[in-house]
């Protein structure tokens, strides 16, 4: 039944992805084509990812190739609430190719077979694992924003005479957008963090690289919340923090593998 | 039924005889209604740039230029030698192209389909004209749907607005700070302020026109020494001043920044000489476009324009194998009609006849045979139906109506 599931998902992804392509070059029919692959593909996704909760003895997505399938599934839900709509496509051009070469990369793991069986509690694993993802999955999106700012801030800059051809959303709603949604994925990984440091504690273990690197994700996402809220910083300055942190956010799930599943 | 364009517009036409023609919604409506009067479908379009008449009907391109001449009234010799005429298939591509506004001087350009639609409106259509102008606002609105052909701006003073909301989004709200009283700088303003941005401030070395203008716009009226005291509180900076000098350096600017807390700064200068440092382009959240960008940006997009026009040419191409399909279609219409009204009639005479019989059946049975019988009839009759719709759509509409009206005497009938 996985297996069924996944098939089509990637398919839909795949063809999300192509479709954005297309559209950057003529937008219209292949930018609608491309929004109901995200659609379709999300629909079938949410499906695999039930008919693994159902089968599975424990947390189904307790594996650094499961996390990266809800991952995945947590990415394309947040780029649904508003990326879809025309202005933001070419927002889909960065999402959905990664969001396709995950998907894949999560099934060659075995992230996205039925009936896996984990070692851990349920309870912590889905307030750890499911809040850190969302956070995550709230950067990458921040970060998606925030390379289209700089590109579209660079056109401008450049004063292209194509500035125009291609309609990305406006440089205040991007960065306005960027900054909404660190500020959701923040908290989110704060609560995931002292989750993971209540077991840690009760474990008596002791923090890791990774571990510390988290934490340094959070203060590069917290300190992006006080200069921009506080001090007033917008644009570029705000833009390159947000790529920073995420650069932090990929060593971060690359090491996943290594420190937490091995 | 023929149908005949008969018309000029501004390919061929020089302003001076386009404006001899050029008419009003209302005498557009009384040239139809006059057609009309003598038995005929008519639509008058006249717009700044084309006067056509579609007309439908017998005769109907002689009475279409006979309508022109009296319009033209002693320029008509003048006119014969740029009037152009189409008929059928042609006259209706010309249409379907106008109102995607292929034909137009900007391609693309969105008022002539509403001026389409106008001219409908107001017109004497019959069922012709009727489908071929629904059918011409269809592939209107399809064509601004499913490509970009009018969404780049064709002016400078749109690009600069187009440009603005590449900033800011919604303009809603914003304000502007114009500098200078000129038309062109109350062009870009308004532009601007069309899309939703308020013209807050106004300076202008000569204080009456500046007055008027900020009057008009309900704008606070500066004078120029005190530009750089609103910077902070405006959003964009509009200039065209004839002064010889920059107005504003960019060490004004700076210095306005900082009380912005990183809030963007978007300034057109189409002033020639600049008003504005080019410098101030090069500080961080500020975007200066000069003429020379604007109108490198208008041109970028025309040339978008022309090669959307490609894409909208097949669109409109399909509609119109479409609608001649559809005209074609109307040669048989009367054999298809005439075939249907017979067995219709065999029917009916069959069930009367058998009236005796049918009597002593209930009410529902009686409705059941109804039903049976006219199944058949129309199933049978589905497929020649069908065939000789198709047939009208190559050369051999006309040999098939011929051939029913023949085989089922129908024209017998009518003799």
């Amino acid at each position: 039944m996985a297996e069924l599931l996944f098939w089509p998902a990637l398919v839909a992804y795949g063809q999300a992805a192509v479709a954005y392509f297309g559209n950057a070059r003529y937008p219209g029919v292949a930018g609608r084509v491309a929004t109901w692959g995200v659609r379709i593909g999300w629909v079938v996704q949410t499906a695999l990812l039930g008919v693994q909760a159902v089968r599975a003895d424990g947390f189904p997505w307790g594996t650094w190739a499961g996390s990266l399938n809800l991952f995945v599934w947590l990415v394309v839900s947040a780029y649904l609430i508003w990326g879809c709509r025309a202005p933001y496509r070419l927002l889909g051009l960065a999402v959905m190719p990664l969001a396709a070469a995950l998907f894949a990369l999560a099934r060659i793991g075995g992230g996205t077979a039925a009936g896996a069986r984990s070692h851990y509690s349920n309870a912590f694993l889905v307030l750890h694992v499911g809040l850190v993802l969302a956070a995550f999955a709230g950067f990458t999106l921040a970060a998606g924003l925030s390379g289209l700012y700089l590109w579209q801030e660079r056109r401008l800059k450049r004063r292209a005479a194509g500035v125009l051809r291609l309609r990305v959303p406006s440089l205040v709603t991007l960065e306005t957008l960027a900054a909404r949604t660190i500020a959701f994925a923040l908290p989110a990984l704060t609560l995931g963090i002292l989750v993971g440091l209540a077991r840690l504690r009760s474990d008596r273990a002791h923090l890791d690289a990774l571990m510390v690197l988290t934490l340094l994700t959070w203060v590069v996402y917290g300190l992006f919340l006080l200069l921009r809220y506080e001090r007033g910083w917008r644009g570029r300055r705000t833009a390159y923090l947000a790529l920073a942190g995420f650069a932090l956010v990929i060593v971060v799930r690359l090491g996943l593998p290594v420190t937490h599943f091995s | 039924m023929k149908l005949v364009l008969v018309g000029l517009s501004h390919h061929v036409a020089p302003v001076e005889l386009r404006e001899r023609v050029a008419l009003p919604l209302e005498r557009a409506a009384e040239v139809s209604s006059r057609l009309a009067a003598l038995g005929l479908e008519a639509v008058c379009l006249s717009t700044c740039n084309r006067t056509e008449l579609y007309v439908a009907g017998a005769d109907a391109e002689e009475r279409a230029l006979t309508a022109f001449r009296d319009l033209a009234g002693e320029a008509g010799a003048e006119l014969s030698s740029v009037l152009y005429r189409l008929a059928d298939g042609g006259a209706a591509l010309h249409l379907l192209r106008v109102a995607a506004g292929l034909d137009s001087l900007v391609p693309g350009e969105g008022e002539i389909l509403g001026q389409v639609r106008s001219a409908y409106e107001a017109g004497a259509p019959g069922p012709l004209l009727d489908r071929l102008f629904r059918q011409a606002l269809h592939a209107g609105k399809k064509v601004r749907t499913e490509t970009s052909i009018a969404e780049s701006p064709a002016s400078v003073s749109s690009a600069a607005a187009a440009l603005a909301q590449q900033v800011f989004g919604d303009l809603r709200g914003r304000k502007i700070l114009l500098i200078g009283a000129g038309k062109t700088g109350e062009l870009a303003a308004q532009s601007l302020a069309s899309r939703g941005a308020d013209i807050a401030y106004v300076a202008s070395r000569t204080r009456e026109r500046a007055t008027e203008l900020a009057r008009r716009f309900e704008a606070e009226l500066l004078p120029i020494g005190s530009v750089e005291a609103r910077l902070a509180a405006a959003d964009v900076v509009v200039s065209c001043t004839s002064a010889p000098e920059i107005v504003l350096r960019k060490d004004q600017v700076a210095s306005a920044l900082r009380s912005r807390r990183g809030t963007p700064l978007f300034l057109i200068d189409i002033a020639v000489p600049r008003d504005l440092d080019p410098g101030i382009h090069e500080l961080d959240g500020c975007y200066l476009f000069d003429i020379d960008d604007l109108e490198a940006v208008v041109a970028e997009s025309l040339a978008g324009r022309r090669r959307e026009a490609e894409r909208a040419e097949a669109i409109v191409a399909a509609e119109a194998t479409g609608f001649r399909a559809w005209q074609a279609a109307l040669e048989v219409v009367p054999a298809i009609a005439s075939l249907r009204a017979r067995a219709e009639e065999i029917r009916k005479g069959e069930l009367a006849r058998a009236e005796s019989r049918l009597g002593r059946l209930t009410e529902h049975e009686r409705r059941t045979v109804e039903s049976v019988t006219s199944q058949i009839v129309n199933k049978l009759l589905h497929l020649p139906t069908v065939r000789m719709k198709e047939a009208a759509a190559t050369s051999h509409g006309a040999l098939y109506a011929d051939a029913v009206e023949h085989l089922f005497g129908l024209d017998e009938e009518r003799t």
